[in-house]
């Protein structure tokens, strides 16, 4: 099938948002349990877990953009 | 859900409707086309009956030239130039006042006796300085206008009437500010030392917020993906930086250069790495947004690109409905970004004008 084969950047980028997936499940999974506990700082924790799920996903498109120069 | 919801729902919609009229389709679906600069502004239509806005052309090359770039898309000659791998690489050549250059991959190169030579995968021909009005300097442009605007109407609100409750447009733009000021300046920098660079943390939340739903919306005026520019974003990070360094007190430089705890042996290993922690800040800043930005373009272009690449409009059932959800999440990808690129931009500053309290 034509268009079928990629290139490796393409699996490398993958990987890399595998592992941010991994991350932000973690963080949004912790954020929910603080919340569950502690509902008053529902607010703050809100914040801080946008402030962290950016961050990581951050990290995530570094490695994205890796994968757009190693590609075509 | 209440009937505002519905309606706001259904403009959305529309919006991003539009979006398919405005795309190519051709047999080889170039997304990339759609995410990178251009000397066009295309609109629609695709070959030969497409209406786009010819914008200036400006070089440098011997003097000043400037010609409308229809000189090289609309009124260009195809030509096409073989690699050594044997691919086919085609461009236009220019004719009137363009005719000494040619357009590759919407660069501009000056033409090596009427022809492109290849070196390689990349054109080996000289190219003239660029200052162009591209697609992205007219999106910076307008941008720029909106965000005069708006801010500027909104100060006059309050000059004329005083700090009171607001009404129109300032109504609209208040909660923004005070959020910028009581989440972002006032928790990251030090007590009192906000005042000074409140500024500068409003401009870049609004400048970025701006541009991101600018370039959400499908048609002009929107739609230039301004910062996805990975140099309008260094150009932020910039700022960023050069703030922070011109505004680093003695504490900060203490830090750097001799950080406190760290005993005298590993200073040697310590302080390339302070050094290096200086730059990598920034770069993260403006990584982190090009990327965002340009990763959720790419996205929503290619869920569009279903329809193209199957060639019939059936498949609009799947990929509208899908690039509608895309879209939602890139509208808050956008006001994320703002709050995030200001939020650490301030604490970068905060961090080089904080007071010794050990």
């Amino acid at each position: 099938m034509p268009g079928m084969f990629g290139s490796v950047a393409a699996i490398g980028a993958g990987i890399a948002v595998l592992g941010a997936g991994i991350g932000i499940g973690r963080i949004g999974g912790s954020a929910v349990e603080g919340i569950a506990r502690n509902p008053e700082a529902a607010g703050k924790i809100q914040t801080v877990m946008l402030i962290a799920a950016a961050l990581i996903e951050g990290v995530a498109l570094f490695g994205v953009v890796v994968g757009f120069l190693g590609g075509k | 859900m209440s009937s505002h919801t519905f309606r706001s729902f259904f403009v959305v919609f529309g919006l991003i409707l539009l979006l398919p009229f405005s795309l190519k389709a051709n047999e080889d679906f170039d997304i990339m086309h759609h995410i990178q600069d251009a000397h066009e502004w295309h609109l629609w239509g695709e070959g030969h009956e497409s209406k786009a806005i010819a914008l200036p052309i400006i070089l440098v090359d011997n003097g000043l030239q400037s010609f409308s770039s229809s000189y090289l898309y609309h009124h260009g000659e195809l030509d096409s130039v073989k690699t050594k791998e044997g691919n086919v690489e085609y461009y236009t050549k220019g004719t009137g006042p363009a005719a000494k250059y040619a357009l590759y991959h919407e660069k501009i190169y000056t033409l090596n006796k009427g022809q492109l030579q290849m070196h390689g995968e990349h054109p080996s021909n000289a190219m003239p300085l660029d200052f162009s009005i591209t697609k992205n300097v007219l999106s910076l442009f307008i941008g720029s206008f909106l965000l005069l605007v708006i801010l500027l109407i909104t100060a006059r609100y309050y000059k004329k009437n005083g700090a009171v409750a607001p009404r129109g447009i300032a109504k609209f733009i208040e909660p923004l500010i005070i959020f910028v000021r009581d989440e972002v300046a006032i928790p990251n920098l030090p007590h009192g030392k906000h005042k000074k660079y409140i500024g500068f943390l409003t401009t870049v939340f609004f400048f970025i917020l701006i541009n991101n739903l600018l370039g959400m919306i499908p048609i002009f005026p929107g739609g230039a993906n301004l910062t996805g520019n990975i140099t309008v974003t260094f150009f932020l990070a910039t700022c960023t930086l050069l703030i922070t360094l011109f505004s680093g007190n003695k504490n900060y430089w203490k830090h750097i250069f001799a950080t406190p705890g760290v005993p005298l042996v590993l200073l040697p290993i310590m302080i390339p790495i302070e050094i290096v922690g200086i730059f990598t800040k920034p770069f993260a800043l403006m990584i982190r947004l090009f990327a965002n930005m340009t990763a959720g373009h790419i996205i929503v272009l290619a869920l569009f690109s279903i329809i193209f690449v199957n060639k019939s409009a059936g498949w609009a059932g799947l990929s509208v409905p899908m690039a509608l959800f895309i879209s939602l999440l890139e509208v808050l990808v956008a006001f994320l970004q703002a709050y995030l690129f200001s939020m650490l931009s301030a604490l970068f500053i905060g961090a080089a004008v904080e007071d010794d309290h050990h």
